[in-house]
């Protein structure tokens, strides 16, 4: 009995958090249509969601295409294929890598942020005050954030890739020895535009559900401080773990 | 006071439950323009959950909240957003914006209203001022001490001109000094500007001294609405319990008044 309540109790959660995702995101939505804007608060998230978020993306980008570029070539290596490691890494981070690793460390870094900072403005009365102030906290707070990781996420992917094929490139050249001409050749030739964009659509995919979910759960943060803390963290994992689902439903229909 | 005049705020019915917890049962209320009301009673009698009802801050289960006759339960919420320009709230913790410097807290309705920077500023300099705060314009609201940011909250509330003003707990939290400032700002308000005033509190000095009508909600209902002035003379026994501020009486007849009854013979 007690293990049907708590199959009951979770599903419960489940299915309110869904809702409640899927409400924000349609408010958000519903709400893009009219004036104001605020654009000010647009490009001051675009410039924490994108700007600050390079540092991070850029290093995890171009060590992810090294070390895809090692493991690769020690696996051609072994039937005499070694020109073919630097189509695999670059198919592998364009397609697959670049935007999912993007997204999980946009996640953490930004979806973080995201429901820890409403989550206080919540808890601190914060957002009551934007609404007796006669201002929409829904198109104040959360529009111009869900725009800005939504547009952001695609342009960090963009300059994961080139980054990230990059130190391919480069431990592929400068380390293993292999032929410039030939590695740059079998990578062109193979690659499809189709390839780039995949990437760029599931890197739009993932901005919005890191924004739909921080903003979500920080704006319905409740219980003080520790609730902020739940929220941060549910924010964090919640975003991760759709990433990762809705990146194998996005590649079976693009690909399937 | 003219009985035929129109409420500038009437409460009617109006029911809050939280789960199975009532809060408001019944809550009915009138307040007359130019009008300082004080709503006062214990922790956790739902002053503020009928503060945030007013404001749609809540969402009530029945009742009517008319202002100057119009019902705001029935308005669509970017009608209410625009009623709010007439509407002033100080949050008990003043509530202000952390990302912003104090005068942009205060000018904060103007400038969304598309007022031009230069003169929000000046007119927020202006408020800072009448709450007494020189050059601390381009501070941090985590660089204010609490009275200073009561204060600030309280130019915010009024920095718009609004002709209804909420204040939810002013003096909690405060020395009595600045708690005395930020009473003698408030009746300074009131008789300056007539603007009708809404405030939550327990502290009966501070009730006392902002108010013309004195309301106790008790276990969901407006007990008792008095003038002010009676406040001294009044022989309802939960009123006399609570301006005394004894353990013992009729307010401890409700279901968590045992709890203390037992921890006091304990």
């Amino acid at each position: 009995m007690n293990v049907l309540v708590s199959v009951g109790r979770l599903a419960e959660a489940v299915f309110m958090h869904a809702g409640l995702y899927a409400l924000t995101l349609g408010q958000t939505i519903r709400r893009m249509a009219s004036r104001p804007w605020h654009a000010r608060m647009f490009f001051q998230q675009a410039e924490e969601v994108g700007v600050q978020s390079l540092p991070v993306v850029l290093l995890t980008a171009l060590f992810t295409g090294m070390v895809l570029a090692l493991q690769s070539y020690i696996v051609f290596h072994r039937f005499a294929a070694e020109s073919l490691t630097g189509l695999v890494v670059s198919m592998s981070v364009v397609r697959e890598l670049g935007p999912v690793l993007v997204g999980l460390m946009v996640a953490g870094r930004v979806g973080a942020s995201f429901a820890a900072e409403l989550g206080t403005m919540r808890v601190t009365e914060q957002i009551d005050a934007l609404w007796t102030l006669s201002t929409d906290p829904v198109r104040y707070l959360i529009m111009p954030r869900l725009i800005a990781v939504t547009l952001m996420m695609p342009l960090l992917v963009i300059v994961a890739d080139f980054v990230g094929i990059y130190g391919g490139y480069a431990i592929s050249i400068y380390m293993l020895d292999q032929n410039p001409a030939v590695y740059i050749e079998n990578t062109t030739q193979y690659m499809e535009l189709t390839d780039f964009y995949s990437g760029l659509v599931k890197a739009t995919v993932f901005g919005m559900l890191i924004g739909m979910i921080g903003c979500t759960e920080g704006f319905n943060c409740q219980g003080g401080a520790a609730g902020v803390g739940r929220a941060t963290t549910r924010a964090v994992v919640i975003s991760c773990m759709s990433i990762l689902v809705s990146d194998y439903f996005l590649t079976a229909w693009m690909f399937g | 006071m003219n009985s035929t005049q129109t409420p500038r705020i009437s409460i009617r019915g109006l029911s809050k439950r939280f789960e199975d917890k009532v809060i408001l049962e019944d809550v009915n209320l009138d307040i007359m323009p130019g009008t300082s009301m004080s709503v006062i009673g214990m922790s956790g009698t739902g002053k503020s959950v009928l503060i945030k009802c007013i404001l749609g801050l809540l969402k009530p289960d029945a009742g009517e909240i008319l202002i100057d006759g119009e019902n705001w339960l029935a308005l669509k919420q970017n009608e209410q957003l625009a009623r709010m320009r007439r509407v002033g709230m100080l949050f008990q913790h003043a509530a202000l914006f952390d990302s912003l410097p104090v005068w942009e807290n205060v000018a904060f309705a103007l400038l969304k209203r598309g007022e031009k920077k230069p003169v929000a500023r000046e007119r927020a300099i202006e408020v800072l001022n009448w709450v007494g705060l020189q050059k601390i314009e381009n501070l941090m609201p985590a660089e204010l001490s609490g009275g200073m940011a009561k204060r600030v909250g309280l130019a915010r509330t009024i920095c718009h001109k609004p002709d209804i003003v909420f204040l939810d707990e002013p003096t909690t939290g405060l020395d009595p000094i600045m708690a005395d400032v930020i009473n003698r700002l408030i009746v300074r308000l009131h008789k300056d500007s007539g603007t009708t005033i809404l405030s939550i509190t327990h502290d009966m000095k501070s009730a006392a001294m902002i108010s013309d009508q004195i309301a106790m909600l008790c276990h969901g209902l407006i007990h008792r609405q008095i003038p002010a002035g009676k406040l001294d003379s009044d022989t309802d026994p939960m009123l006399r319990q609570f301006i005394e501020g004894r353990a013992e009486g009729p307010i401890n007849c409700s279901h968590w008044g045992k709890k203390i009854e037992e921890a006091i013979n304990r």
